[in-house]
């Protein structure tokens, strides 16, 4: 694995199944009465958050601690960083204090990307969504809770039909959805109005469809992605009814799936514009189990760009049960 | 004033001859010239131009003194090979008044390094709204010839077509920034695939087309003299070369980084590529070349725009847009054009200093290399190549996209009106 993980691109297939049988074993953890490990004892993960986002911060700071780092939380809100502190020297003083790997959350599309490549800093950095570029965590819980769900927890997506609905244009998730699904062998159906469609969209890995319905039938999960109200001020689409109306998952919709069908939603969501209620709380729905999936993939994450390539606590390969982690992480 | 003679020099890359500088002209052409009483500068190999004329420059004074100054900016251009620059009106105070102009052209004449016209701006404050003081600014001792706010578009249709009326009383020109703004509000980068891979908000070609679409056809209408300042796409020279072949009054120029670099640079989200227009695809650059080699393209103009470092040294979404020029547009230039076969040394001569002092109604300036013209010239060696090193160049800024790159040929010697500016490669 690359030092840094900033985009779904840089996971091999190899990479990503690494993840997601960590992800597993770690997943245990949660189920003991203590849930915690030794691993990162002494490591110092920073969370770096220059845009608001609660859910995101506190699944890495339950990774983090599930695995004994040291968590420091730096929200750009309060801090020097509101006060016009640039990028770069909020770096050198995240560096001056140790950080072995830096979790950033920005606005900008890059800032992760700059971080790790500028030479400001030493650490890992880890991309927890920048702009309207890429979310790779968030893409590798869903693929942990769509392998779960499809493929019995192990190996990758090999032929599995997934569809993504929504805002593709300003959608991290979607750009880190549909690299990794394809690293994963799955195949992905793009729906979306073409104004919510990026130029150039036909160069992706996946197929792209204007019409909800055709795809459905044919799908194994469907994930509705967050659709801000707003964009309809720029003549996105025209009204939200009409949004719901034509790319919205209603009921009428949900019955087109096949059985074993899951409906997902990164979060957090718009209850009847692009998910009816009555789907977001149906049996279909994973979206509560995403969010648990979400803290033993970020573990795993952290554990693997930490602690090295050998097996988390014990060879994956032979799937035992995980030690209480009596080896200490080596670099 | 001293007396120089340049030996065995190619003449606009022609036969090597002898060419004797006195009293600020070319005082004699000729084999085995008498080398009494002239300093003599050996230039067997090298190639002689008539001085380079940049028609778009930010040399950020007055404001933004910690960018450049007009003095720093003259330097960059005669090492550069330039012997007269514009510098466009962005400035703050903005150039919209004959005393602001003023100021830069007095600035510019007191470096003695190169000759400073200053733009006028064709709006007050560049907002777009009513017009400036063009024929005060014509009629100062700057002798404006070129408008343009340049950095933003003058996109009102009515306002574009008064400024194109009215710049004829005094034979002006507008030069367009073309740039819709309603299409590239918020833009980041060359609206495509890479823009959809890097989740940047798109400036797409259109843009530019729809606003070079409209400007030629409301010069036509007026009977005026348009010059479109950085032509960044394909399609842009599609509707130019039209514009030409209905024999209408427009100009065009190229920038030296539109030549060579393209959106895929973008991929390291390192703000030293961002720019504006944005840098553009491999079939764009493509384009530009073949366009400045068959003339539809008039003009090389670098567009240098000096930042300090700290507008650079940050995410993408917050950095500058710009990026130096002066002193690497002839070795791009030489890159793109010569060493690929598509211009000759006297097309260089032509696109790189003839045709911009046209545009810009300079005297004195791209004139042939002939007995009795005014000794603006620019001696290139073109064999040498150089790595470009951002710490050793004479702008202020460092901001250039080509740190570290190889690139040919190196300016020995630039004369302005006999003087020498640069000597040895170095400032004189
Ligand atoms: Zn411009």
């Amino acid at each position: 694995m690359k030092r840094h993980l900033i985009s779904a691109a840089d996971l091999t297939r190899d990479d990503a199944i690494l993840i997601l049988d960590t992800a597993e074993e770690l997943a245990h953890i949660a189920e003991r009465p203590i849930k915690k490990l030794p691993t990162l004892r002494g490591r110092t993960v920073v969370n770096l958050f220059f845009e608001d986002s609660t859910r995101t911060r506190i699944s890495f700071e339950a990774a983090a601690k599930r695995l004994s780092a040291d968590v420091i939380n730096f929200s750009a809100k309060g801090s020097s960083v509101s006060k016009g502190e640039s990028l770069k020297d909020t770096a050198l003083t995240l560096q001056a204090m140790g950080a072995d790997a830096v979790v950033i959350r920005h606005h900008a599309s890059g800032a992760p990307h700059r971080l790790a490549g500028s030479g400001w800093l030493r650490g890992s950095v880890v991309n927890a969504g920048d702009g309207t570029h890429e979310h790779p965590t968030q893409a590798l819980l869903d693929a942990f809770t769509m392998r779960r769900r499809l493929a019995g927890g192990r190996g990758d997506l090999e032929g599995r039909r997934i569809t993504l609905v929504g805002d593709v244009l300003h959608s991290r998730v979607a750009r880190s959805n549909v690299l990794l699904l394809a690293t994963l062998g799955a195949e992905v159906t793009l729906v979306a109005p073409p104004t919510l469609l990026p130029i150039g969209v036909e160069s992706w890995p996946c197929t792209v469809s204007y019409d909800l319905d055709a795809p459905l039938p044919k799908s194994d999960a469907v994930m509705m992605l967050r659709v801000q109200r707003e964009r309809m001020n720029a003549a996105f689409f025209p009204t939200e009814r009409e949004y719901s109306r034509r790319y919205g998952l209603d009921l009428r919709r949900m019955a087109m799936l096949p059985e074993h069908a899951i409906v997902m939603h990164p979060g957090p969501m718009n209850r009847g514009m692009e998910i009816a209620a009555e789907v977001a709380d149906s049996t279909r729905s994973t979206i509560v189990e995403q969010v648990t999936n979400g803290v033993s993939v970020r573990m795993a994450v952290l554990y693997l760009l930490l602690g090295g390539n050998e097996p988390a606590l014990s060879a994956p390969s032979t799937a035992s049960t995980p030690s209480t982690g009596t080896e200490e992480s080596t670099k | 004033m001293s007396t120089y003679l340049i030996k065995d020099a190619k003449v606009l890359g022609g036969d090597a001859s002898d060419v004797l500088i006195r009293d600020g002209v070319i005082a004699e052409i000729g084999t085995d010239l008498s080398t009494d009483g002239a300093t003599v500068i050996e230039a067997a190999g090298q190639i002689l131009l008539p001085g380079l004329v940049d028609l778009h420059t930010h040399l950020r004074e007055p404001g933004r003194e910690d960018a450049e100054t007009v003095a720093t900016g003259a330097n960059a251009a005669a090492l550069g090979g330039f012997t007269a620059v514009h510098a466009m009106a962005n400035t703050d105070p903005v150039a919209d008044t004959a005393g602001t102009v003023e100021q830069v052209w007095r600035l510019g004449q007191e470096t003695g390094r190169c000759d400073v016209h200053p733009v006028g701006a064709v709006t007050v404050g560049l907002e777009g709204k009513r017009l400036a003081e063009l024929g005060a600014m014509a009629d100062s001792a700057a002798r404006v010839r070129v408008f343009s706010d340049d950095g933003k578009c003058v996109d009102d249709a009515v306002i574009m077509r008064r400024a194109l009326e009215y710049v004829k009383a005094f034979d002006g020109v507008v030069a367009q920034h073309a740039q819709e703004p309603r299409l590239t509000e918020g833009a980041q980068m060359n609206e495509g695939t890479v823009s959809g891979e890097l989740g940047l908000r798109g400036w797409p070609a259109v843009a530019e087309e729809s606003i070079i679409a409209r400007d030629v056809l409301l010069t036509a209408h007026v009977g005026s003299r348009l010059h479109v300042c950085h032509v960044s796409t394909a399609g842009s020279v599609e509707i130019l070369r039209w514009a030409k072949s209905k024999g209408w009054n427009v100009t065009a120029e190229v920038t030296p980084h539109h030549l060579l670099l393209t959106d895929e640079l973008v991929r390291s989200y390192d703000p030293v590529y961002k720019v504006n227009p944005p840098l553009r695809t491999a079939a764009d650059v493509t384009a530009l070349r073949e366009a400045l080699a068959d003339g539809t393209i008039d003009a090389v103009a670098t567009d240098h725009a000096p930042h300090p470092s700290e507008d650079k040294d940050c995410e993408w979404a917050v950095a500058a847009m710009g990026m130096l020029g002066l002193e690497t547009a002839l070795s791009i230039v030489q890159e793109t054009m010569v060493d690929t076969g598509l211009l000759d040394w006297a097309g260089v001569a032509d696109r790189m200093s003839v045709r911009p002092a046209a545009i810009g109604r300079l005297e004195g300036h791209g004139r042939p290399v002939e007995v009795g013209e005014p000794a603006n010239l620019v001696l290139v060696d073109p064999t040498p190549r150089r790595t470009v090193e951002p710490s050793e160049l004479a702008s202020r800024s460092r901001n250039t996209p080509y740190a570290g790159l190889e690139l040919p040929g190196k300016v020995v010697a630039t004369f302005l009106r006999g003087v020498p500016t640069v000597i040895d490669g170095k400032l004189a």
